[in-house]
């Protein structure tokens, strides 16, 4: 099957039947994997066992902006090229994108109480990922609040690529302005300031959401094929009534 | 295992993390059920997609 086949949404839901209990069951084993050393890894010499949070925030928040991200490749590819599955994709990505950065929010909250002595500052880093998370919730009002779909798509492409002047800006935050939040420890110029010991459990943990993340998209646009399937099949019912 | 003094926020963050996964994971597995549902009692209607009407002799 080519690249090209996948715009068929018939071939493309095939595809997916096959791929979704291997990617399932690699998540699974990705968490076990992951879980097992996050909670094996040392503490950190200054923040002690709360370093266990951060198995959890980071990769969430490495995905929160994932998602958009790829969102705004499907918006392209919905303005631009208008492929069928563009805008199937982009819908699917947003709830599951909104829950990562809820995840990378409340974690970070419960990291920053016994760390900084507050769960929120209006922190450049932390006002920015709220900002994306209103996004997300915005988005995805649009989409449940519009009826027609392809009206819905080009306004929410056009929304999503507005919105993703919001990326470099989380990412940059720390290094633009004075935070409380720390400046990046991972993907960073040189290498990662991360002690192996817990760098390597926290690398598991995101190659287990990452995985986490594209089996629920791939299963959330397998749902949206069959809901637009219904939507037109609804309104042959309608038009032979 | 010690979590240390900070151990609630330690599983608060966890417990979070677990009930917005499995959240996920239902609104999924609940949605497809509904989709294929609906389809399904609309072909047993004979309402079908034009492609489904070709397919058949």
């Amino acid at each position: 099957m080519s690249f090209i086949d996948l715009a068929n949404p018939t071939r493309f839901l095939a595809l997916v039947q096959r791929l979704l209990p291997w990617l399932a069951a690699a998540t699974v084993l990705a968490f076990a994997a992951g879980l097992a050393m996050a909670f094996n890894a040392p503490d950190d010499y200054q923040q002690g066992a709360t370093v266990k949070i951060m198995f959890l925030h980071v990769p969430a928040a490495w995905l929160s902006m994932f998602g958009w991200a790829l969102m705004s490749m499907a918006a392209l590819g919905t303005l631009v090229w208008r492929h069928p599955l563009a805008d199937v994709a982009a819908k699917a990505a947003a709830p599951i994108g909104a829950a990562f950065t809820l995840m990378c929010l409340v974690t970070g909250s419960l990291w920053g109480r016994p760390m900084w002595g507050a769960f929120w500052v209006w922190d450049a880093r932390l006002t920015s990922v709220l900002v994306l998370f209103l996004m997300y919730l915005g988005l995805m009002a649009l989409y449940w609040t519009t009826e027609d779909p392809a009206r819905a798509s080009r306004a929410a492409a056009i929304l999503t690529l507005v919105g993703a002047i919001n990326l470099p800006v989380i990412k940059f935050s720390v290094d633009w302005w004075n935070t409380l939040h720390q400046p990046a420890s991972v993907i960073r110029l040189g290498a990662p300031a991360i002690h192996p010991a817990i760098l390597t459990p926290l690398l598991v943990m995101a190659l287990a959401f990452a995985l986490l993340f594209l089996t629920l998209h791939l299963a959330a646009m397998r749902n949206e094929i069959l809901r637009r399937r219904v939507r037109t099949l609804q309104l042959m019912k309608a038009d032979n009534a | 295992m010690n979590l240390g003094a900070h151990a609630d926020f330690i599983v608060a963050a966890y417990a979070v993390a677990i009930a917005l996964t499995v959240a996920l994971i239902a609104w999924v597995a609940l949605d497809y059920r509904a989709q294929r549902r609906i389809l399904l009692e609309l072909e047993q209607q004979g309402i079908t997609r034009r492609s489904q009407r070709e397919e058949k002799p």
